[in-house]
């Protein structure tokens, strides 16, 4: 049942290996569960999970014009991080439709990496091109490097074994290249997508493999088990954090799915600027909501959204949230519907389950420094 | 893992007969499969079902599945345990009964498959 046509990542042998169930997923054929999506979740949640997410896509660019090409093409303002620090941005169409989501990675004064999806590499690449001039390199480092995502409230603890740096010192959204981690090198970033402290390792693909089967080997010791796509889903979902392709698109703004925070008109022109900046003046029409479920049905991605009976949104997200114990989603209405506590229903197999507007996140990670 | 006094469905559904009453669940290879179930929508006591036609639901957290009738007839027990514990289709298939029925026609049983066919089914699934 192996398609061809699918791209594997350099841990695929490990996946196999592991068990994992392998499933298509924007072009790759990666793992959605080892041991299951519930038991995945909960060891993210209450000790570690490791997750591959090579199929991300790395762009490297320097130049003198670096810095000044991705000012102008994303959202966020660039001049707010230091060298070894790294940003959160949408990067958006003239119409301020989020093209894609990205982590902006500074790595010198004319060097960044941009770390992208993987359903949109290649348009990506082809956009950041061309606006590129001639005082800019943009290389695709995305089959070059592996992406290893240790997360969870004991990864510092697990990773911390591997290495002499002090991985302490790296706070969050900062970074810390060429880390020596059993016997090789990374560049490591306290980031994630699961809500959970953590943290990413972009590593030589060739050094994969072993620095998989280092962190497991160590890790096990604190509960720590291989996590897959599934678990990343609902992880993500709970922390409140968006999935571009299914929550935003092109046809979507950030002032509309509640990205405001991470668009800075007063840095300068981008790309999407006017429109952005009309949109906010103005206001929006739609909001990306969050609901939870009254009953334990799954609202699922196109699902509508009625008020009494009458269409008014769709359903973007949905899921059930192994942590919060509630069916849970995420949906556009107009905005009218969307302040806390509107009672709304979500139509799964013709049948409208009451939900109420809830607060982003449903999932806050408990303070460090407990016991 | 598949006893031979059950018959089984292309739909992955098990049936066993208890007199003149039929008993219904899903096998460990559609519970495996599925894997994570999270709800599971079942009719009342009292409603007629079809042969090989859906008469509920069972939802894991990354999809949702149409449970088919092995056999024509009323339905006269549900088990309403499973809405609060639905993750007991995975650890427990057998034990984990969804209705029984009383059939109006136990000699649609003979169209399902017996434990060696059905494991024949599977095994070409798997690979």
């Amino acid at each position: 049942m192996t398609d061809p046509a699918l791209r594997r990542t350099p841990l695929y042998p490990a996946h196999v290996a592991a068990g994992a169930r392998m499933v298509p997923f924007s072009g790759w054929d990666m793992p959605v569960q080892y041991t299951g999506i519930i038991e995945e979740h909960r060891a993210v949640r209450t000790r570690a999970g490791l997750f591959d997410v090579s199929h991300m896509g790395e762009f490297d660019i320097a130049g003198p014009g670096a810095l000044p090409l991705i000012q102008g093409l994303v959202t966020n303002d660039l001049a707010r991080i230091a060298l070894n620090q790294a940003m959160y941005t949408p990067m958006c169409t003239p119409g301020g439709g989020i093209i894609d989501d990205l982590l902006v990675y500074r790595l010198g004064d004319d060097h960044v990496m941009l770390v992208v999806n993987a359903a949109n590499t290649a348009a990506d690449l082809a956009w950041i091109r061309d606006h590129a001039s001639g005082n800019v390199r943009v290389a695709d480092r995305s089959d070059e490097i592996a992406l290893l995502a240790l997360q969870g409230p004991r990864a510092q603890e697990i990773l911390q074994r591997l290495t002499p740096a002090a991985l302490g010192h790296i706070r969050y959204y900062w970074f810390q290249d060429e880390v020596p981690i059993a016997g090789r090198r990374a560049l490591v970033s306290r980031t994630g997508y699961t809500g959970e402290d953590g943290f990413e390792l972009y590593v030589d693909a060739r050094d994969a493999v072993h620095l998989w089967d280092a962190i497991l080997e160590t890790g096990r010791r604190d509960g720590a088990l291989p996590a897959g796509l599934g678990a990343r889903d609902t992880l993500r979902l709970e922390a409140g954090l968006l999935l571009h392709g299914n929550d935003m698109d092109t046809t979507t703004t950030p002032l509309e799915v509640g990205l405001g925070w991470t668009v800075k008109l007063a840095k300068g022109e981008f790309v999407g600027a006017p429109v952005l900046r009309r949109q906010k003046s103005e206001g929006v029409t739609r909001r990306l909501v969050a609901f939870t479920l009254q009953d334990r049905a799954i609202a699922r991605h196109g699902h509508p959204i009625r008020e009494d009976g009458a269409p008014i949104g769709r359903v973007t997200s949905g899921s059930y949230g192994p942590t919060v114990e509630n069916s849970i989603g995420l949906g556009f209405v107009p905005l009218e519907y969307a302040e806390l506590g509107r009672r709304l229903e979500v139509e799964i197999r013709g049948r409208g389950v009451p939900a109420v507007v809830t607060k982003l996140p449903f999932y806050t990670r408990p303070a460090a420094g407990g016991a | 893992m598949y006893p031979k006094d059950l018959r089984y469905s292309k739909e992955h559904e098990w049936a066993k007969v208890e007199g003149r009453r039929v008993r219904v669940g899903i096998t460990p290879f559609a519970a495996d499969r599925l894997s994570d179930v999270v709800y599971v929508e079942l009719p009342k006591s009292g409603a007629d079902v079809t042969f090989m036609q859906p008469f509920g639901v069972v939802e894991s957290v990354k999809a949702v599945s149409d449970l088919y009738s092995p056999v024509s007839g009323k339905v006269v027990e549900v088990n309403e345990a499973l809405h609060d514990r639905p993750e007991s289709i995975n650890t427990d298939p057998y034990g984990a009964w969804m209705i029984v029925v009383e059939p109006r026609d136990l000699g649609e049983l003979k169209q399902l498959m017996d434990a060696d066919a059905y494991m024949a089914l599977i095994g070409e699934q798997r690979s």
